[in-house]
């Protein structure tokens, strides 16, 4: 075997025999929120056009999000994304975003 | 196991960076240096979040030969008419120094995996890990003709934006009233599975306001439209009766630059405008990295790390990826953050997570203010070892221009997020 595998292995290993579960989650979570980011900007600091998700009351992130699945609250893309996560995910994405800051928004200005 | 743990905390160790005109960091304490190759969504990504999620202690340094940041999508909207070249463009000020990246813009000539140093032509570098953000490079091996700068001036790829881009919307619109546009579209995989039928709808919002006697011929490689086939089709005749002429199973054997003729397995077929999208691979730094092992074409990796499955030490990340997943922009930054993030747990030793999941999006417009979007979110399959679609994605049920409003929000709030 080579070298690179066994250590991610290893890796691997510490996360499944008794290392702590929820710095595993947050690792988990910081990657699944980051893929927001595309339409909700930076840790959920959206830059415009889309809900700012950074600082958002648990409770009403988790509603709204189980009220995409369900399709009780109409959306264009959001059921699609809110379908393909867990309830466990989507209960740990309501704590990560209402932990995050809210920050100004910064675009990048175009060179023209 | 026989391996210490202190053996993914040595990281750091070695790292020297070698003589470079434009470089000249103090060698800082930090765990390692990653050297990011290319500055495109996934390689500005993959730099911005090592950066944050290591807090700093993490050393990155991109190479990129391109002074600016130009974006893909939305670059049809050019071709359409209701986007400037210009709003598409952008400096990488703000992303050097809101995250402390170092950069440096080169050509990378030689990659040696074996010392960890990546050579450029003013220059060499030593990496504790190399990410490869290479997108991707055209296959010119069936269509020899269109090797060359001058044959690639005549007849435009547009594939990469740019000046490339520019010179399409030019000859557009110097083309007869009466013209034939004439657009090729190679077999899947290629970048953005949904462009090329974008392009067409771009191209005709174009010529129905300006030339509305010219045509389409589409000819595609491909067995039937590859990306939200329904959605096009539809469309295509509701908006632009008459002006799309659709041929799939259309391969391109040869390409006669003068006369823009093309000529597919059953006929032959002459443009005015000439538009040829050829087949890709993973861009050069992964053919010098040496790992291209999947049909010479692009790059096996591990979903858990974006790491070669040949080459210790080298991730790939965006377009090269060999994966069954669509080569979008958005996937292209969320493989990055995968990536970045596996590189922080090593190099501060913590578990990486065993189980990725994350989601990805694509707008297409078919007129200047409408689009539609194909979304999923993809999880980790631990049987299977690839990413794998969750239930509940697909594309929407028509084109809207609320939908063409949220793609404008897609794109700031992504160019936001990978530059600034
Ligand atoms: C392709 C763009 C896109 C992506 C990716 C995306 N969202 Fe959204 N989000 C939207 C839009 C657009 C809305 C408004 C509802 C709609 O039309 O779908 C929204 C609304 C929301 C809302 C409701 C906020 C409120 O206060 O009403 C939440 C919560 C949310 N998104 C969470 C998420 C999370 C979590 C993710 C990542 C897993 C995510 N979104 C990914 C576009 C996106």
């Amino acid at each position: 075997m080579q070298k690179h595998d066994m250590t991610w292995m290893l890796l691997i290993s510490l996360m499944a025999f008794g290392s702590a579960n929820a710095e595993d989650d947050a690792i988990h979570i910081r990657t699944l929120a980051a893929s927001c980011a595309a339409c909700h900007g930076t840790n959920g600091n959206s830059v415009g056009g889309t809900p700012v998700l950074a600082g958002l009351d648990q409770g009403h992130f988790t509603s709204q999000m189980l009220a995409f699945r369900s399709g009780e609250r109409a959306s264009t893309v959001m059921h699609r994304h809110a379908k393909g996560l867990t309830p466990a995910e989507i209960e740990q994405l309501a704590h990560y975003f209402a932990a995050q800051p809210r920050t100004a928004a910064i675009t990048p200005t175009p060179v023209e | 196991m026989a391996i210490d743990r202190r053996d993914f905390l040595k990281f750091s160790a070695g790292a020297t960076l070698l003589a470079h005109p434009v470089l000249s960091f103090a060698k800082a304490r930090t765990r390692g240096r990653v050297v990011v190759i290319g500055g495109g969504y996934a390689g500005a990504t993959a730099a911005k979040y090592l950066r944050m999620w290591s807090e700093g202690t993490i050393e990155v340094v991109v190479i990129e030969p391109n002074q600016h940041f130009i974006s893909c999508p939305l670059s049809n909207l050019v071709l359409g008419g209701s986007k400037h070249i210009g709003e598409l463009m952008f400096a990488y000020d703000q992303l050097k120094s809101q995250h402390g990246i170092q950069w440096v813009r080169d050509e990378v000539t030689a990659i040696d995996s074996q010392t960890r140093t990546v050579k450029m032509t003013r220059g060499q570098l030593s990496y504790d890990r190399l990410i490869v953000a290479p997108g991707v490079d055209f296959i010119y091996d069936q269509l020899p003709t269109l090797q060359g700068i001058d044959a690639q001036i005549a007849v435009p790829h547009a594939w990469k934006a740019g000046p490339q881009t520019v010179n399409l919307q030019k000859q557009l619109m110097a083309m007869a009233d009466n013209g034939v546009f004439v657009i090729s579209v190679p077999k899947a995989p290629y970048r953005c599975p949904p462009g090329p039928y974008e392009r067409i709808s771009q191209v005709a919002f174009y010529l129905k306001q300006h030339k509305p006697k010219a045509k389409i011929i589409a000819l595609d490689a491909n067995p039937e439209i590859t990306s939200k086939k329904g959605l096009f089709t539809k469309a295509w005749a509701d908006l632009y009766p008459g002006m799309i002429d659709y041929r799939p199973n259309s391969s391109l054997v040869d390409v006669d630059i003068a006369t823009r003729t093309v000529k597919t397995e059953f006929e032959t077929v002459k443009a005015d405008v000439l538009n040829v999208i050829p087949p890709q691979r993973a861009g050069k730094p992964a053919q010098m990295a040496g790992v291209v092992n999947i049909d010479k074409r692009w790059c096996e990796v591990d979903f858990l790390t974006y790491e070669s499955k040949v080459a210790p030490n080298i991730h790939i990340v965006g377009d090269a990826v060999s994966a069954a997943l669509p080569k979008s922009a958005h996937m292209a930054t969320s493989q990055a953050r995968i990536c970045a993030s596996a590189i922080v747990c090593a190099m501060n030793g913590q578990p990486i997570d065993p189980s990725p999941v994350f989601a990805n999006t694509c707008y297409s417009y078919v007129t200047d203010k409408m689009a539609m979007h194909v979304a999923h979110v993809y999880r980790y399959d631990a049987a299977k070892r690839v990413m794998v679609a969750a239930e509940g994605g697909g594309v929407s049920d028509k084109p809207s221009e609320q939908e063409g409003d949220y793609a404008q929000y897609w794109a700031k709030n992504i160019w936001s997020d990978v530059l600034t």
